[in-house]
């Protein structure tokens, strides 16, 4: 483990320690099931799937580091995509090609109608939490609940199938190359990283998470800036739930639950301090490519889903461990 | 009466009771007593795991992995029951018992050890435990021709019996006397034991609760242990009393169970809470789920109406506290 000494900061050396990670995990894959793993198709399909995971694991991570969570993430994006779709079924029908064929103004419409009911919920969170001081666990354990409560009283359980052909672009289309999902994951990380190392938003962020009351002194808009840090997740959630509806040309009340324990996974393994005052974007997508690469490895390894949660639950853990185990280690030299 | 109202499990108890009035006034049949004894039956195992839940959120704690626990004692214990021809009723509520009390253990531990917020903890051994479940040992559901004959006629004991107009059966499960029996240790426990006073010591400033001379860990295992019993209990008690083992049930419980719990008044920031508020939460909850057809409200609804009652409940507690700290009561 002394590939890990000489820090530069804090942050280089969790990365350091996560693209290890990911050449273990890369060489153990690349060991077990050769032929299958080293496809390009394989990777080629991580670009597709992953960034969906991705905005939710930077949702958690920007509300994590003012010390909240958002549990709703879930529940934003399922709702946004099914308000899309069923705005789509009202003008163009439940399924042909009237419907697949939908021009681009209306298709721009339901974007909006999706990304609207995003920031929607962000805000429903950010003026509980902010406003009126709910612990963040309970308030968005209540929002989750009244989301997908919703998602599920629209749809009345089934899922909405059938998007036009123009969205359902944004899910599996690809552009110079590069899969349009992942470029607007690479979009979203690139703002936020921006936000946090250049705006009094994102430094703020850290020093709320910190200290609170320091933030609070120091003249810091605490309310505001945790506020728009749940509007920010709603806005990751909802994009995510556009990439998801879109990929898989359907939405449902309850797709995509098992993503919250790996967002909050990925979160915490990219270096997150759920306590709040640290968080990193390249952190995020080292811990978002190294999972996906695992999860990858674990399918065409044939491991049933219920074994691959497991797996999520002991990583989550282990990472926990590591993280103490390092800081202890950093405290004590 | 001021004084009165000032206590959470007043005000519950005073919606409960409006809200019964309110479902009874829109639909007779609330208060037909085949309603009564099937809603006092539907406390029984929601109840027991809010008892473990609220011990965990007076000491500040939360806990998201007690339905996998209970799932898993619950599936474990009848598995091997099947599996090695055992009978009886006592020794399998301790196994299940023990299962969860060991896997409780195990959250007080990474907990503890860790130095990890309960959330993300929990959220990790449920995941790993629930995954480990379904993974290895199975997902076959075993239905009442396989389910052991004991735990099913002990979880259809009944304290009365009646005949309505009819001539059908109604009958009020036994099932809530346990329920009421481990409410009344726990309330002693929290009230009367040293121990107790120290989880909401602890749950109100950790600091001086350990400066108090109350031991942290005993604290913390003591609580996620009893969390994590109550729902190995709880789990084969529900199996008992649906009459087969699904080890698919109980996901999103927790949601309910906590919601229940906040809502009988106890603080996520820990320090407060009792068990009478948490057993009125508990069945405001189940009545207003159970009441939704009575008052024609389609069950899809469902989910919002808990989420609605989730956040009315924590807005409301937020709203005291800040008042009581602006009073300098706190």
């Amino acid at each position: 483990m002394r590939v890990w000494r000489a820090p530069s900061s804090e942050t280089a050396q969790h990365a350091r320690g996560l693209a290890l990670l990911i050449i273990v995990i890369f060489a153990v894959m690349s060991l077990l099931v050769p032929e299958k793993f080293l496809r390009p198709y394989n990777f080629i399909s991580i670009t597709y799937v992953a960034p969906e995971l991705g905005l939710l694991s930077l949702a958690m991570m920007v509300t994590m580091m003012s010390g909240g969570i958002d549990l709703s993430v879930i529940g934003a994006a399922n709702l946004a995509s099914i308000l899309a779709g069923l705005f789509f079924h009202c003008v163009g029908g439940a399924h042909g090609a009237e419907l697949a064929g939908l021009a681009w103004p209306w298709v721009a419409a339901g974007l909006g109608i999706a990304l609207a009911t995003g920031l929607a919920a962000g805000a429903l969170n950010g003026l509980l939490i902010a406003g009126l001081g709910i612990t963040p666990i309970l308030a968005t354990i209540g929002t989750a609940q009244i989301l997908t409560g919703l998602a599920l009283v629209l749809t009345g359980g089934p899922a909405i199938v059938g998007f036009p052909d123009r969205w359902d672009a944004i899910g599996n289309g690809a552009v110079a190359g590069l899969a349009a999902p992942l470029l607007v994951f690479l979009a979203y990380a690139a703002l936020i990283a921006l936000l946090l190392a250049r705006t009094t938003f994102g430094v703020g962020l850290a020093l709320i998470g910190t200290n609170r009351k320091a933030a609070t002194y120091a003249g810091l808009a605490v309310r505001r800036i945790v506020f728009l840090s749940y509007v920010l997740s709603g806005a990751l959630a909802s994009s995510a739930g556009i990439i998801l509806s879109g990929r898989t040309n359907a939405a449902k009340s309850d797709y995509g639950v098992s993503y919250l324990l790996q967002s909050v996974l990925i979160a915490v393994l990219g270096g997150t301090d759920p306590a709040g005052g640290r968080g990193s974007v390249i952190g995020i997508t080292l811990a978002l490519f190294a999972l996906m690469l695992l999860a990858s490895g674990m399918q065409l390894l044939r491991l049933s889903n219920f074994l691959v949660d497991a797996v999520w639950g002991a990583f989550l853990l282990a990472s926990i461990a590591l993280n103490l185990w390092r800081s202890r280690r950093a405290g004590r030299t | 009466m001021k004084a009165l109202f000032r206590r959470s499990e007043a005000v519950v108890a005073l919606v409960l009771l409006l809200a019964m009035i309110g479902i009874g006034a829109l639909n007779p049949a609330f208060f037909s007593l085949s309603n009564l004894f099937s809603l006092a039956r539907s406390n029984v195992v929601n109840g027991i795991m809010a008892l473990g839940v609220l011990t965990v959120m007076i000491s500040g704690g939360i806990d998201v992995s007690f339905p996998a626990f209970a799932i898993a004692a619950m599936y474990l214990t009848i598995r091997l029951m099947l599996a090695v021809q055992w009978s009886g009723v006592i020794g399998p509520f301790l196994l299940a018992t023990a299962i969860g009390l060991a896997l409780g253990l195990l959250n007080a531990a990474l907990v503890h050890g860790l130095r990890m917020i309960p959330l993300i903890v929990t959220l990790g051994t449920g995941a790993l435990v629930r995954g480990a479940l379904l993974g290895l040992v199975g997902t076959s559901q075993i239905n009442i021709d396989r389910m052991p004959p004991e735990l099913i006629r002990f979880g259809s004991t009944e304290l009365v019996a009646v005949r309505d107009a009819s001539g059908a059966h109604i009958g009020l499960s036994a099932m809530i006397l346990i329920y009421l029996a481990l409410a009344l240790l726990v309330h002693l426990f929290l009230g009367r034991t040293l121990l107790g006073r120290g989880v909401y010591a602890y749950g109100d400033d950790r600091e001086a609760a350990r400066r108090a001379g109350f031991s942290p860990p005993w604290i913390v295992f003591t609580v996620y242990g009893l969390a994590g019993a109550l729902a190995g209990f709880a789990g084969l008690l529900h199996a008992s009393m649906i009459w087969l083992a699904n080890p698919r049930d109980f996901i999103g419980l927790e949601l309910d169970v906590i919601a229940a719990v906040v809502l009988g008044g106890a603080s996520i920031f820990g320090g407060r809470g009792s068990v009478p508020g948490t057993m009125l939460g508990v069945f405001l909850l189940v009545m207003i789920s159970n009441s939704l057809i009575l008052m024609h409200i389609p069950t899809t609804w469902q989910r919002v109406v808990v989420g609605l009652i989730v956040i009315a409940a924590t807005a409301i507690t937020s709203w005291r506290d800040r008042r009581r700290l602006a009073r300098g009561l706190a």
